[in-house]
């Protein structure tokens, strides 16, 4: 006898919670990293405040290592590090490790080409005024790229949620697995639509509140 | 005030060494408003640039009230660089900041408190004649308005010194007039230090008080305008006041540059008058150049052998008028 998806509702807000959370998390600290990594990185390019060939060299190399390899190859090689963080390498809390690791250096690059944007007279500007590199990136990079910034922190929650999908394979759980298991391994289509249904609506959200941010901060600039 | 002294800066390039700035000496005096003309790649960008060691000259020292910038330490700089405003062609507001916030970003960086730079962004956002605007983004500004604030701005901590990197040459030539006219009004009442560069005569000959031409990253003439007007032969005197004058084939011609008040009396009348000449006038100018009113004439005196060139020249030197022949 096949779960109808009405049975299979309290497991769906199970596994949404499990998302939420893996996700939620590894968002946080992806745009915290994230943006350290990507001022690091924009700081020290060749054409940055405080060029750095070294660094720039090997910490894109790093970055882009990260960047190439697939979801769940990252995962399963980052195993003994997340039992190392987090205590066990198994459940939504696992994940959020292999989860964060893998969207840092995405986002990272998006806030090197955001920051990017920012016309170098505007950081001139603010170095003949007598501010410091800091200063520099706290009131003229940051602001000046937000929308930019925003609209990849977007564009990284989305792909957040794709890579959730995988965490099943560690245990994760979450909306991804549920329609795995449901669907793919029970052949239990209405439960998998309704999954899909789930994930779509949810990146749906969440792309409008980001675009609606853009929109409001480009609107009075 | 300012003293450039045999800088020069050059640029590696794959194939070759640019100079952009070579051995050029200057001196801005204390309170003027000083002037480098010159066509783009001339270098004087990037000899502006190292007024405020947004550049480093590779030889050569500039100081600046006393300090040489290059011996500063990274902070010392910071602090110096806040005594020397710079306003841009571009601008260069920030655009996620309001007008006011704009004006208060040299304050919040040297750390002066919330209340003391409220004070002070009113004061300077009524000196520029944008109080109603204290609230708007730059992008709702008009390129007048923008450079507005950009002043304001860089008057915000007190500067001794104003550096105007091309700023009016974003601007219809209405605009350019007000904001010229507003630079001077700044420098008479501040008594502050103006160098600017451009490649328009016309803001030169509206505001400057010295200028130099600069050419291929050398200074090839130099000196106060009113004096440059009155040198024969001077090349700033023919580029801030033209004389359009068609070539002629009869006749001796004479060039004849006058200032003051001369240039109110009837010079050339006497002139034909007393010695006996007779004039064609080929073309001539006469303009308020540094505060002054200034002429540069051309004429050809008919029939050569009916006067003594040395004659003429000494009677027109004894009326305070310059000439050189052709």
């Amino acid at each position: 006898m096949k779960t109808t998806w009405i049975e299979a509702l309290p497991d769906l807000g199970l596994a949404f919670g499990e998302t939420a959370w893996m996700v939620g998390w590894s968002f946080v600290l992806t745009v915290l990293l994230g943006t350290l990594a990507g001022v690091a990185l924009r700081l020290t390019a060749p054409d940055g405040l405080t060029p750095n060939r070294w660094f720039y060299g090997i910490f894109g190399a790093v970055v882009n290592l990260a960047r190439s390899l697939p979801f769940l190859i990252l995962m399963i090689a980052l195993l003994s590090f997340t039992r190392f963080v987090v205590g066990t390498a198994y459940g939504p809390t696992a994940a959020i490790v292999p989860l964060t690791v893998g969207a840092i250096p995405f986002f990272a690059r998006v806030v090197e080409a955001a920051l990017r944007e920012v016309a170098p007279g505007k950081l001139e500007a603010a170095q003949v005024m007598g501010a410091s590199t800091r200063q520099i990136v706290t009131k003229v990079l940051l602001p000046e790229s937000l929308p930019g910034l925003i609209a990849g922190a977007t564009l990284t929650l989305v792909t957040l949620i794709g890579y959730s999908t995988m965490a099943g394979a560690i245990g994760g759980g979450g909306v991804g697995d549920f329609a795995i298991r449901y669907g793919y391994q029970r052949f239990n289509t209405p439960v998998l639509l309704m999954a899909v249904v789930v994930l779509i609506v949810l990146v749906q959200v969440i792309q409008s509140l980001g675009d609606a941010v853009v929109r409001s901060l480009n609107h009075r600039r | 005030m300012i003293v450039v002294d045999h800088v020069t800066k050059t640029y590696a390039t794959k194939t070759a060494e640019v100079r952009a700035v070579d051995d050029v000496s200057l001196t801005v005096e204390a309170g003027e408003i000083f002037g480098i003309l010159g066509r783009s790649g001339a270098g004087k960008t990037t000899l502006l640039r190292c007024l405020n060691l947004l550049e480093r000259p590779t030889s050569g020292t500039i100081t600046i009230a006393g300090t040489d910038f290059a011996a500063l330490s990274a902070s010392e700089l910071r602090r110096a660089r806040q005594k020397i405003g710079m306003i841009f062609q571009h601008f260069n507001l920030l655009n996620a900041r309001t007008v006011a916030d704009n004006v208060a970003f040299p304050l919040e960086v040297a750390g002066v408190p919330k209340a003391e730079r409220s004070t002070r962004v009113a004061e300077l956002l009524e000196l520029v004649g944008l109080t109603d605007r204290a609230g708007s983004y730059p992008s709702q500004l008009s390129g007048g308005q923008k450079q507005r604030v950009g002043i304001a701005r860089a008057l915000a901590s007190h500067p001794t010194v104003l550096l105007c990197d091309e700023a009016t040459s974003a601007l219809d030539p209405a605009t350019t007039e007000q904001i010229l006219d507003l630079i001077k009004d700044i420098n008479l009442k501040m008594g502050l230090t103006v160098v600017l560069i451009t490649h328009e005569s016309e803001v030169v000959r509206r505001i400057c008080d010295s200028a130099v031409l600069m050419e291929d990253g050398r200074v090839v003439e130099q000196g106060h305008l009113i004096d440059l007007m009155r040198t024969p032969g001077s090349r700033l005197a023919e580029l801030l006041l033209p004389i359009n004058a068609a070539p002629t084939e009869t006749g001796r011609v004479l060039t004849l540059s006058f200032a003051h008040d001369d240039a109110d009396a009837p010079v050339l009348s006497h002139l034909v008058r007393d010695l006996g000449i007779d004039l064609n006038i080929l073309g001539g100018s006469v303009e308020i150049v540094a505060g002054h009113k200034v002429g540069r004439l051309k004429v050809a005196l008919t029939h050569p052998d009916s006067f003594e060139e040395h004659e003429v020249e000494r009677y027109l030197a004894e009326r305070g008028v310059a000439v050189s022949w052709a």
